[in-house]
């Protein structure tokens, strides 16, 4: 332990803030609730830059600051302790970066709603359990961050408590990140049985000896449960469904919590862990699987979604599920490159979509949308920049990291012991079928919104009998309603302001991790090696020597020197892709726009399923809420509660009020027939002392 | 001298006398008096006992009873008056407000 960095401070910071506004901010003038939300993430992030700057001069790396015992029981010792390496530097830097961003555009996308200190308070809130997350030195700790961020999630999913929808919205996402959390716990108690400790230096220290997994052993299932848990907080197959009703939420909730930060503590925890998962390569291999299944899955939908919000909720579904693609090939290193690219792109096309909502006054469906770049020109340029980011369309962000990862799943051989190189083939195949899709849905949206004549909807948007008249729930949100019905109009500076920011940051943010292959030096990768290379080599370490490693569990992602030639082949496939899902969408929704509903006439009920989600959500109403609700409220509620329970607390009263109905006669309020009772009794003694006299009893 | 089961049966007799009047007769002075006589039926007992076996202590335990009795009646006459004005009657079966 070195120099001390108050690492501390960073969450503490944001909590003061919430707690501040929380507790005193309905007296305060609006200004005040600002500057209280502005300065406490503010100063939060003014320390992890002062922390970054410090960073390359710590003499040890991963410095760890412990504040005092949490827990101890027996041998078991859990501290309130902090890390700081390179993951959580980068984690650290994206929270409080994009976190303050996003807190500066809420100022002047909330100004005209209720609650606004309530707002803020749980933003604050947020910020303080993901940087305890993600600053945590160990398992348990973790979690609390991990349930806290679910918490503020909810409050802020349903901060429109008064509509059902939002409410509604608010206990799905709770609901279903529950199951994920129960796996999370199973595979902290197995790793505690494993190790003795949840600290993760020790951990990883303790896994990191062990041989690696090739069954389906403990390893295989702790990190399997881990992937559970994952699954719920970053929306994967099977529990991403609560994310896309989570757009009921505030726009720049959903570009923080559902775009930037929240979702991706999945990934990062997958990557924090990734000693467990190197030693299950089965787990890995799942990983890989659940998370391209899934990025296609989603992208899929996205395609014919119709809600600019549930658009890009699905895509978010969707690029989450490349970055477990990417933690499943054991590129963790790409993995947390598409988390930071993601997060600067998406929550850029999140802002930049509630500057869309705002200027149109609550409208979000795109058909009602169009030819809007002339009048919104400052959220047009940063919505195209976010758009051509995410694409994957070089030099911007996404490009860099998507690559990457699309690159990685080509070569690693991660589980080559427990799969053939075909899996990466398919792997890698739908991966670039995803690509194309991401790439035509968002210029998709970039089209519908933006280009071609305005399209009004026939009644006002702000009309409660237009919202309703939208089949699927996803009807635009009267508390959005910003009171001014005046025309299109740009948004307030505050907004902007973080746009441009983002839109710099989504511009140049993959710079620093161009491969080797474009003769770029991979800063990225080389700064997070020594985070991951306790055992597999670090991804895309092309200089390093150890890259041929042939041991199972070093495999990880060595690759040879020789493949620089098929990285910029697929490099260019890749770009193709993007490209062609840019010119399939210009040619859709621009040049004939009378297309995408031929095709969709021609292909009723495939195009009826995908629209309608998969009826994934139907599904699982069928087989696991319904007979849930069964049961509970046949069995749980009707028969255990109220017959049982109930009955047997009813019972005892009854019978007591029966029984004392009964004694009650004898106070009859007769004086005499008390004094009858008197006599009687003293009748009875008196007889009994004479029975016993004459039996003898006393003289015994 | 008088055998001391002649006084028993005498304190026996009383005694019953007075529970028979307690629980058979309404007026509450008249009960009042039954107590009285029950408390002289017992006193007479313990006096009876107290010459037979030589001992004091019945003797004293009879002046202890008779001074209860006297704060007794002190408290109850009062009691009674009391009943009297508020309810003008003295039958106590019709004393029953406490009863549901």
């Amino acid at each position: 332990m070195n120099e001390n960095l108050h690492l501390w401070l960073i969450p503490v910071l944001p909590l003061v803030g919430a707690a501040i506004n929380g507790l005193f901010g309905r007296r305060f003038p609006q200004r005040v609730v600002n500057a209280v939300a502005l300065a406490f993430p503010g100063a939060a992030l003014v320390q992890a830059l002062w922390i970054a700057s410090q960073f390359g001069s710590l003499q040890t790396i991963p410095h760890i600051e412990v504040l005092g015992r949490w827990i101890q029981a027996g041998s078991f010792t859990v501290n309130f302790g902090y890390q700081l390496d390179q993951l959580s530097m980068i984690m650290l830097l994206v929270v409080t970066g994009v976190g303050f961003l996003i807190h500066i555009y809420s100022v002047g996308y909330m100004a005209h709603e209720g609650g606004y200190y309530r707002f803020f308070a749980y933003l604050n809130l947020f910020m303080f359990f993901m940087l305890t997350l993600i600053l945590a030195n160990n398992y348990l700790l973790m979690f609390v961050g991990w349930e806290g961020v679910g918490l503020a999630s909810y409050l802020l999913i349903g901060f429109y408590f008064l509509k059902d929808s939002a409410a509604n919205a608010g206990k799905k996402a709770f609901i279903v990140n529950r199951i994920g959390d129960f796996g999370f716990l199973i595979a902290m108690f197995l790793i505690m049985r494993e190790t003795g400790t949840l600290n993760y230096l020790t951990v990883f220290s303790h896994i990191g000896r062990l041989p690696v997994d090739m069954h389906w052993g403990t390893l295989t299932i702790t990190a399997l449960l881990l992937m559970l848990g994952a699954a719920g907080k970053s929306a994967q197959i099977p529990l991403y469904v609560w994310l896309p009703d989570a757009m009921e939420g505030p726009t720049p909730v959903s570009a923080l919590i559902h775009a930037a930060t929240m979702v991706t503590a999945g990934v990062y925890m997958v990557a924090r862990s990734n000693v467990i998962f190197n030693h299950a390569p089965h787990a890995l291999m799942v990983v890989a699987i659940v998370g391209c299944a899934t990025a296609m899955f989603a992208a899929t939908i996205g395609i014919t979604q119709t809600d600019i919000k549930r658009v890009l909720a699905y895509s978010t579904v969707s690029q989450l599920g490349y970055m477990f693609l990417a933690c499943g090939v054991g590129a963790y290193a790409a993995g947390i490159f598409h988390l930071m690219t993601h997060a600067f792109f998406k929550a850029l096309l999140f802002l930049a979509a509630g500057s869309v909502i705002h200027a149109l006054s609550g409208e979000q469906d795109m058909r009602h949308m169009g030819g809007l770049r002339k009048l919104i020109p400052w959220t047009f340029g940063t919505m195209t920049v976010a758009t051509i980011a995410i694409a994957g369309i070089p030099p911007l962000a996404g490009f860099f990291s998507k690559d990457e990862i699309l690159w990685q799943t080509f070569s690693s051989k991660a589980f080559s012991s427990v799969a053939g190189s075909e899996l990466n083939i398919v792997l890698w195949l739908l991966g670039i079928i995803t690509a194309f899709m991401t790439s035509f849905y968002m210029f998709r949206l970039w089209f519908m919104t933006f280009f071609g004549e305005r399209r009004e909807s026939a009644s006002p948007s702000h009309d409660p009998a237009h919202a309703a008249s939208h089949g699927h729930g996803d009807d635009h949100d009267p508390s959005q309603d910003h009171a001014h019905a005046h025309g299109v109009h740009e948004s307030p500076w505050s907004m902007l302001a973080p746009l441009v920011i983002l839109a710099v940051l989504a511009t140049i943010g993959g710079w620093v991790g161009i491969p080797h292959a474009l003769g770029g030096s991979n800063h990225f990768e080389s700064f997070m090696r020594p985070v991951f290379e306790h055992e597999a080599a670090a991804p895309g370490a092309h200089n390093t020597p150890n890259a041929e490693a042939p041991n199972p569990a070093q495999a990880g992602t060595a690759e040879p020197h020789g493949d620089t030639g098929t990285e910029l082949a697929l490099t260019g496939v890749s770009v193709l892709t993007a490209l062609g899902g840019f010119g399939l969408a210009y040619l859709f929704y621009y040049k004939r726009r009378e297309l995408p509903d031929r095709i969709a006439a021609s292909m009723h009920g495939l195009y009826q399923t995908v629209l309608n989600k998969y009826y994934v959500d139907e599904i699982y109403n069928a087989i696991i809420v319904r007979p849930l609700m069964w049961f509970s409220t046949k069995v749980l509620w009707r028969t255990v509660d109220v017959s049982m329970i109930d009955g047997t607390v009813n019972h005892v009263a009854a019978d007591t009020r029966g029984i004392s109905n009964q004694t009650r006669r004898m106070q009859s309020g007769n004086v005499r027939s008390y004094a009858a009772w008197v006599a009687a009794g003293a009748a009875a003694v008196l007889a009994f002392m004479i029975w016993a006299g004459v039996k003898g009893v006393w003289t015994r | 001298m008088v055998p001391i089961s002649y006084y028993l049966v005498l304190s026996a007799i009383l005694f019953c006398l007075g529970v028979a009047g307690f629980l058979l007769k309404r007026n509450i002075i008249t009960i009042f008096m039954s107590i009285e006589l029950m408390l002289n039926a017992v006193n007479l007992s313990f006096v009876a006992f107290s010459a037979e076996l030589h001992r004091l202590s019945g003797n004293i335990f009879v002046f202890f009873v008779m001074v209860v009795a006297a704060a007794e009646a002190a408290v109850g006459l009062a009691i009674i008056i009391e009943v009297f004005r508020t309810r003008d009657t003295l039958n106590i079966d019709k004393v029953n407000l406490l009863k549901m």
